[in-house]
């Protein structure tokens, strides 16, 4: 049996709430910067939640008029965060071997304000005002499909869709087609641009967002027990990931290994977690085992960990019962308190923090924690970075979504 | 009052530009907008659509099959214009 390809990460790139690059995205969680505003639109007025975390970037600033018209926004983002982690990894242009290039880049809901601007325009102009390109423009794969005709990706281009788990499993997914030998480099992510009336309607009516209307930058409290719901965000995260092979025959920079994967399904419910954390416990298990990692390796984790009352504790008590003592061990950031929740986009940024956490050795903060939940009995990085310790050491990322998916990821140091 | 040629194909120039990103000065009546101008069937509906708005005339999808140059398509809209 032939030894297993290693997968490591070669570029990132991200547009997020707290930045609109990869460096000032970093820069912004270490900073503790909160990415959460209120909405100043007319729409907004009448919703129960006015606020929400929008990307720190001006697309039109980056893109052609003519792909403004053309990508929907959740693709914008993808394709500006893909042309980021393409220059970072040192490519330039269209790749060489076609053929051994893939895309795996997912979304959450899609393209749904093309959809429901489309929909007002045939609703007051009839069907001749839909325009041509809306389908295109509102279909999931859209982003990735972008993705790949902008680097000329031709060993498939795929676009997972697991609602707030879309961006981890993307990556999964990335690592596995590379490992089967369809792919030498695959741009990897999510993306997400669901800042409309409709949607935020929807989660506001499953209860699912926090309603601090007075005070958004304090609104997404991971841990906290004050902590009433998420604070929906947008952008996207994008990573080069490459065959360890390839990277060194290329001399690239590597900032992480992607050394396991965990996938599960609760198969409970299509929105509640499953109570006792059965199925995110055994992707943790899962990830660590295809990492060949031990407990103690692993030193710190970005966690999902959404600020909402019964999410978080779930994944806390699913991480100390695979972990046992060890979970005493790792600095555990929630960082969506501070660029909010990308929905699909969210595994992507995290993956982003979590591997740039391994190759500065820093683990952001948490921020907005100012009484941590009794039942929280591990170790929260709280409102300032923590240096990770030097050697090789391991780090998780876990994204959890609606329909019951379960992504874990353990990276590794190089 | 009528639109003279001149007008019209300023105008369109604006549309081509803005819907297919092709610089306006590169529109010009003998351009053919598949051959020379990059415009694919989609956005072909998209510059038709803009220009029935824009002129106020029907261009309906049998004629729009005809038009293969921009003199075709100023052609057309200066002899529907009403």
């Amino acid at each position: 049996m032939t030894a297993r390809k290693s997968v490591v990460v070669t570029g990132v790139g991200a547009t997020t709430p707290i930045g609109g690059d990869a460096a000032s995205f970093w820069d912004g969680l270490l900073a503790g910067r909160s990415g959460a505003r209120n909405l100043t639109e007319d729409w907004a007025a009448d919703l129960p939640v006015r606020f929400a975390a929008r990307v720190a970037v001006e697309p039109s600033e980056h893109l052609k008029p003519v792909e403004m018209r053309r990508l929907d926004r959740s693709a914008q983002f993808a394709l500006i965060a893909a042309r980021e982690a393409w220059k970072d990894a040192g490519f330039e242009g269209k790749f060489a071997e076609p053929g051994r290039l893939g895309v795996m880049v997912g979304s959450g809901i899609g393209g749904v304000t093309t959809l429901l601007t489309a929909y007002d325009a045939l609703l007051a102009k009839g069907p001749r005002a839909v325009g041509p390109r809306t389908v295109p423009m509102l279909m999931p794969n859209s982003p990735a499909a972008y993705v790949g005709l902008e680097f000329d990706a031709r060993a498939g281009v795929h676009a997972p869709v697991s609602a707030c788990a879309t961006g981890a499993e993307a990556v999964g997914h990335a690592v596995e087609m590379i490992r089967s030998g369809r792919a030498d480099v695959v741009l990897a992510g999510g993306t997400e641009a669901a800042i409309h009336p409709l949607p935020i309607a929807a989660f506001a009516n499953m209860m699912a967002l926090s309603k601090n209307n007075d005070d958004p930058e304090h609104a997404s409290r991971p841990f906290d027990v004050a902590r009433n719901g998420f604070v929906l965000g947008e952008g996207s995260g994008i990573l080069v990931l490459e065959s360890a092979e390839h990277a060194a025959a290329r001399g690239a920079r590597v900032y992480a290994e992607v050394a396991g994967v965990g996938f599960t399904a609760d198969s409970h419910d299509i929105a509640q977690p499953e109570p006792t954390g059965r199925g995110v416990a055994e992707a943790l298990a899962f990830a660590l085992a295809d990492a060949d990692l031990t407990p103690a390796d692993v030193r710190h984790l970005n966690a999902h960990a959404t600020s909402t009352p019964l999410g978080d504790l779930a994944e806390i008590k699913a991480f100390r019962k695979i972990l046992g003592d060890d979970a005493e061990g790792v600095a555990i950031s929630a960082t969506k308190s501070m660029h909010g929740h990308l929905l699909g986009g969210t595994g992507a940024i995290e993956s982003v923090a979590t591997v740039l956490a391994l190759y500065h050795r820093q683990a952001p903060p948490t921020i907005n924690i100012d009484e941590l939940d009794p039942e929280v009995t591990l170790d929260i990085v709280r409102d300032k970075p923590r240096a990770l310790p030097e050697g090789q050491i391991a780090a998780l990322n876990d994204s959890f979504g609606f329909g019951g998916h379960n992504v874990v990821l353990a990276f590794r140091s190089v | 009052m009528a639109l003279t040629q001149e007008d019209i194909l300023a105008e369109l120039a604006e549309i081509v530009e803005e819907v297919a990103g092709v610089d306006k000065d590169e529109v010009q009546l003998d351009k053919s907008f598949t051959g020379d101008l990059d415009v694919d069937s989609l956005t072909m509906v998209e510059v038709v659509v803009a220009a029935e708005e824009k002129f106020g005339v029907k261009i309906p999808d049998d004629a729009v099959k005809d038009l293969s140059t921009v003199g075709d398509a100023v052609g057309y809209i200066q002899k529907h214009q009403d």
